[in-house]
C-alpha cells in the first residue's frame, strides 16, 4: 500500500483514497470536439512518471494531483487542486 | 520437428530417452525479416505459427525482451470460455474456443485444455434477469449456454456457501459447459515449438527500444540485439503497449494497470468448474495440480509495476472465503501480478496504426489468455494481408475516434471503474 500525502490531512493510508485519472486527460475548456475526444480516449501511459488525479474518499474529499513512479510506485510530489488551493 | 508421440516415448525408453532435443532454436537475429513480432507471449507466437501454417510466410522473428510466455501468459488464471454480451465478442472469443478444442492435436503439444464448464453465479434476482439475457444473447449467436437453477449450481458445486444467509446468496447461475481451464505457459511453448518447426525466429532477451522511420512508415527496429530491418511489424506486448506505441509516437486509449491472481497448496479435487461471480468479481477454479487458484479485480490505478497491494488481494480472497468457506482451512502458497493493458471500452484493439507498416494487436484488458488463438489467427491475417479478417474488422483502433466503441459494461473511457 502506498503512503499518500494528503495535502490537508498529511500522509494517510492508500485504501482512503480513489485514482480519477491522470491530468493529461482532462480536456481543457473550449477545445474543438476532435481535441477532446483525443484527450478523453488516449493516455499517454508513461512506463514512468505522470500526474494523476487522486481524490482523498474516505478522508478530507478533496481532489489532489499526485505525481507518482508507475513502476516503483514512488510519489515524489502532492498537490491540491480546486478552491482551496487558489491563492 | 520431432512428433511427439506414445510410441516415440517408449522407444525412447530403450534408450534412456535420449533422444529429447530443444523444442525450439535459439538463433541470431537476421539483418531483415519479411514480418516482425514485438512480443514473445502467448499471442505473439500463435501470430508467428498461423503466419507460417496459414499464411506460408516463412521469413519471420518473434522478439521478446525476456523469456516466452514470461509475461500475461504465465501470470493469468487460465480460464477459457466466450459467455460475453456482444456479437463482434461472441464472434471472436467463439471462434478461438473452436481453435482451443483441437490445440493439442493442431501443436502437437498437450496444452491442457479441459472443458469443465465455466459457471456465473446469481446472487439476486436482478443478477439472474442479466445472466437470463446474456445467455439468451450467446445462444441466437450459436454459443452454447444453460440457465441453472439454485439446486443445479449446489450439486454441480457442493461446497459452496448456498444457506440463506449466506453473505453473498446465491440464486442460481449461467454455465457454459464447453468453457474451462488450460496449461498457461504449454500455450506458449506449443505454438513456439509449432512457429519454429516452419523456420520462424524466436529471439529471447532482445528488447525493442526503438523504431527506423522512413517518411511515414516504419521500415525495421532498434533492438538490445542491434537494429533489425521488417516489412511489417506488429506490436504484440499486452501491458506494455503505450510504451511500444510511445517509441512511435503513438498515443493509445489504454492504461496499464495491474492484475493480481493467487494459488493454495494443492489439495484433492473441490472445485469441479470454473466458478466466477462478475457481480462480485472474483473467480475460483482448481488446477490439475490440486491448487486452488484466485483471482479477483485489478487494482485500479495504473502501473507497471508487476506485483500488487494486499488489499486488492484481499479483497479477492474474501469474495472467494464468503463462497466457498471450505477454502478458509488451505494455505496460500504464491500470489502474482501482471501488467493488464486495459483499453478504454474493454475490447481489444487488432488493427493498423496511423503509423505505415506498424500494427497493433493490445488492449486484452484482463481476458487476453483465452483468446490466444483466435488472436493469433486474426492478427496474423492483418500482418499478412494488410488488411484486417472480417473477425478484428470492429476492433478497429479508429472505433474510439468513430464512436464504435465495443462497450460489453457500458462503462466508457474509465479503465479504472471497469
Amino acid at each position: 500500500m502506498m503512503l499518500i500525502n494528503c495535502p490537508h490531512c498529511g500522509p494517510r493510508a492508500q485504501s482512503e483514497f480513489i485514482y480519477e485519472r491522470t491530468v493529461d486527460s482532462v480536456p481543457p475548456a473550449g477545445v474543438s470536439n476532435d481535441k477532446a475526444m483525443q484527450t478523453l480516449f488516449t493516455r499517454g501511459n508513461p512506463r514512468g512518471v505522470d500526474e494523476e488525479i487522486w481524490r482523498h474518499t474516505f478522508g478530507c474529499r478533496a481532489w489532489m494531483v499526485v505525481t507518482r513512479h508507475r513502476v516503483t510506485n514512488g510519489i515524489s510530489h502532492v498537490r491540491a487542486v480546486g478552491p482551496e488551493a487558489l491563492p | 520437428m520431432n512428433r511427439y508421440s506414445a510410441f516415440g516415448l517408449l522407444r525412447g525408453a530403450l534408450n534412456g530417452q535420449k533422444h529429447w532435443q530443444p523444442a525450439w532454436r535459439d538463433p541470431e537475429p537476421k539483418a531483415h525479416y519479411d514480418i516482425i513480432i514485438i512480443g514473445g507471449g502467448g499471442h505473439g507466437l500463435a501470430t508467428a505459427y498461423y503466419l507460417a501454417k496459414v499464411h506460408g510466410l516463412r521469413n519471420i522473428a518473434v522478439l521478446e525482451k525476456g523469456w516466452i510466455g514470461g509475461g500475461n501468459t504465465g501470470r493469468n488464471t487460465t480460464i477459457v470460455r466466450s459467455n460475453y454480451r456482444l456479437k463482434p465478442l461472441h464472434d471472436l472469443f467463439e471462434f478461438g474456443l473452436k481453435l482451443w478444442h483441437n490445440l493439442s492435436d493442431e501443436l502437437n503439444y498437450n496444452v491442457m485444455f479441459s472443458p469443465r464448464g465455466a459457471m456465473f453465479l446469481g446472487h439476486s434476482d436482478a443478477d439472474m434477469v442479466k445472466l437470463a439475457e446474456r445467455g439468451d444473447a450467446m445462444r441466437c449467436d450459436g454459443i452454447d449456454a444453460d440457465l441453472m437453477t439454485r439446486d443445479e449450481v449446489a450439486k454441480l458445486e457442493p461446497l459452496l456457501d448456498m444457506s440463506r444467509n449466506a453473505r453473498f446468496p446465491i440464486e442460481g447461475g449461467l454455465i457454459q459447459r464447453r468453457g474451462g481451464t488450460a496449461r498457461h505457459d504449454a500455450v506458449a511453448w506449443g505454438y513456439a515449438r509449432g512457429a519454429d518447426s516452419f523456420g520462424v525466429d524466436i529471439i529471447q532477451k532482445c528488447e525493442v527500444n526503438g523504431f527506423i522511420r522512413d517518411g511515414d512508415a516504419v521500415v525495421g527496429v532498434e533492438t538490445t540485439r542491434g537494429r533489425i530491418g521488417a516489412g511489417r511489424v506488429g506490436i504484440c506486448v499486452a501491458g506494455h503497449s503505450g510504451h511500444v506505441a510511445g517509441l512511435a509516437g503513438l498515443k493509445l486509449p489504454i492504461e496499464s494497470q495491474t492484475l493480481q491472481a493467487m494459488v493454495t497448496e494443492g489439495v484433492k479435487p473441490m472445485i469441479n468448474s470454473v466458478i466466477m461471480s462478475q457481480s462480485l468479481h472474483c473467480y475460483i477454479s482448481q488446477s490439475d495440480k490440486g491448487g486452488i487458484v484466485f483471482g479477483g479485480d485489478p487494482d485500479n490505478w495504473p502501473s507497471y509495476a508487476q506485483r500488487g497491494h494486499p488489499m486488492v488481494m484481499e479483497g479477492a480472497i474474501a469474495q472467494g472465503l464468503a463462497l466457498v468457506p471450505a477454502l478458509s482451512r488451505l494455505r496460500m502458497v504464491r500470489t502474482w501480478s501482471g501488467v493488464t493493458d486495459m483499453s478504454f471500452d474493454g475490447s481489444p484493439i487488432i488493427g493498423e496504426t496511423p503509423v505505415r507498416n506498424l500494427y497493433l494487436n493490445g488492449g486484452w484488458c484482463y481476458g487476453g489468455f483465452k483468446a490466444t488463438p483466435a488472436s493469433g489467427w486474426t492478427y496474423a491475417h492483418t500482418l499478412a494481408t494488410g488488411s484486417p479478417h472480417a473477425l478484428n474488422a470492429p476492433f478497429s483502433l479508429e472505433r474510439f475516434m468513430t464512436g464504435a466503441t465495443i462497450d460489453e459494461t457500458g462503462t466508457g473511457p474509465m479503465p479504472n471503474s471497469r
